[in-house]
């Protein structure tokens, strides 16, 4: 089982260095000629369908996005219980069944909440 | 025919046993080993950059046969070299970096980007004897993987330096982030049932009935879920290109957006191969060998997801999020509650006749939810028909600011 992880670890160095050599190689491309390089400062511009740039582009967005994240994180979490309770359920039984089914329960209440107070609506 | 079958294990022996007539005696066992170790790892992180380009021409092929038109058919046979041709254009294309962009998160956010893409293909079983490690908690690893994936997305969104790379951005955290919660519930079902995470096992598990019989539910779930994950085409407002331009990578250009849209689709054939592993008993079937029956899976189940990309229209952002919290998420959850229940009644495996069961209960199951979305069988505002219509259409634009 160790071995699998260390397996893993060296693969991660492999996969690692396939992405920066391609980085890497259109770079080296470029020395010898194969490649173009002419910046314009008209090609340097940040695109926006191709009129001049106005303001910055760190706007402000809708705070919606910031109540998923919060549901997603109390969601997240509590899948990292129910992961260990699959794997054992054929040896915890009705127990376990029983036990899962109280603390989804009152996960579902924080949900049911949620959902009347208009959480989930996007606009 | 042993070769045949069990090509890979054969190849790994054979030259193991070259490595040690070759190799002087003082070299410990380890080295080979690794060695042995290295190269298949070298063979797996190649397979999918190699798999992507055939996949890109069947895409290109499918969805012109779709829309009616023949696809790329220039470039060698049957435009069977098209991938290459790309490939060798897209490295000696400019490389453009924008004037304001922060340089360093702008250049990592490819390679993370591909790197936890790559991993994940080191935990598939792709035959009998046939992976790399066999983790005991196989499923889990990918999924914590890919979720990577998300900050990858961020990270090129937000040092672009680009509205629309930011709003591509935010988009992607909340839709994928929105997502990852039923695809994970999903999995759940078939954890219950096999009672175990790892890939290997679970592919034992369904050597006589696939677990998609058992789980039409789950399946259900897990491949919307898994399309909306990987930016697929009912899905894809990530980079919507008439809304956002092209979303997150707007300001990328050459071998970097090549990366994008390798990761991309590397992804889509990782998940076609983990679809196949937990619903479509992975690599087993009746006469090829399990490699090649796994392939013909993972094209099986991309041929369908090019089927929905050219089939189905995009989804606004609110549908979006509604579907991943209203319908897929409550859905999961009873998907889950069922099995459960099912597993602890059923303790010496499920009985046969729970399929048509199953199957039943998953049709009533989203029939009934489907009312909780709200959309009273309309997506958005229908225009009427008739003289209705003809009104509808000659009505002053601007709609009355007098």
């Amino acid at each position: 089982m160790l071995a699998d992880y260390g397996y893993i670890g060296i693969y991660l160095l492999l996969a690692t260095l396939i992405p920066v050599s391609m980085l890497l190689i259109p770079w080296a491309l470029s020395f010898v000629g194969v490649k173009p390089h002419n910046p314009t400062p008209v090609k340097l511009e940040t695109y926006e369908s191709g009129m001049r740039t106005i303001g910055g582009s760190w706007i402000r967005f809708n705070f919606r996005y910031y109540y998923f994240a919060l549901l997603f994180v109390i969601f997240d979490v509590e899948v990292v219980f129910l992961f260990p309770w699959a794997v054992y359920l054929d040896k915890l039984k009705l127990f376990g069944l029983i036990e899962m089914g109280i603390f989804i329960l009152i996960l579902m209440v924080g949900y049911a909440y949620a959902w009347r107070k208009k959480a989930l609506e996007w606009s | 025919m042993d070769w045949f079958y069990e090509l890979w294990p054969k190849l790994g022996e054979a030259f193991r046993g070259w490595l040690e007539s070759a190799l002087p005696d003082s070299i410990e066992g380890w080295v080979i080993y690794l060695v042995l170790g290295l190269l298949s790892m070298l063979v797996i992180v190649n397979l999918p950059i190699v798999g992507v380009m055939a996949m890109i021409y069947m895409e290109r092929r499918l969805l012109g046969r779709f829309q009616n038109r023949l696809g790329p058919n220039r470039v060698g046979p049957f435009g069977i070299l098209q991938p290459v041709a790309d490939a060798i254009k897209i490295m000696t294309k400019e490389d453009i970096v924008p004037n304001g962009v922060d340089r360093i998160v702008f250049n990592i956010a490819p390679i993370v980007m591909l790197t936890p893409i790559l991993l994940m293909f080191a935990v598939i079983p792709y035959g009998g004897d046939t992976f790399l490690t066999n983790l005991n908690v196989g499923i889990l690893f990918i999924v914590a993987i890919t979720a990577v994936d998300t900050i990858a997305i961020f990270m090129a969104g937000w040092s672009s330096n680009n509205k629309y790379a930011l709003f591509g951005a935010m988009r992607a955290v909340a839709q994928l982030v929105s997502y990852e919660i039923p695809l994970l519930i999903a999995i759940l079902g078939v954890v219950v049932i096999t009672g175990t995470m790892n890939l290997n096992e679970i592919v034992a598990h369904q050597s006589s009935l696939p677990l998609i019989l058992f789980q039409p539910l789950g399946f259900v779930i897990f491949f919307v879920a898994i399309s909306a994950e990987l930016n697929r085409s009912p899905f894809d407002l990530l980079e919507a290109d008439s809304e956002i331009i092209a979303g997150f990578h707007t300001e990328y250009s050459g071998m970097k957006f090549g990366m994008f849209q390798l990761a991309e689709f590397a992804a889509l054939m990782g998940y076609s191969a983990v679809i196949a592993t937990l619903y479509l008993s992975g690599w087993e079937g009746p006469g090829l060998p399990g490699y090649l029956w796994l392939f013909v899976k993972v094209f099986f189940i991309f041929g369908i997801f090019v089927w929905t990309r050219a089939t189905l229209p995009r989804l606004r952002i609110d549908q979006v999020m509604a579907l991943a919290w209203k319908f897929l998420l409550p859905l999961s959850f009873l998907n889950v509650a069922i099995t459960a229940v099912e597993v602890v009644v059923w303790e010496n495996g499920l009985p046969e006749w729970l399929i048509p069961v199953n199957i039943v209960i998953g049709a009533g199951l989203v029939a009934i939810m489907h009312r909780g979305l709200n959309f009273q069988g309309q997506t958005r505002q229908v225009v009427p028909s008739g003289p209705e219509r003809l009104a509808a259409i000659n009505r002053p634009v601007g709609g009355g600011t007098e």
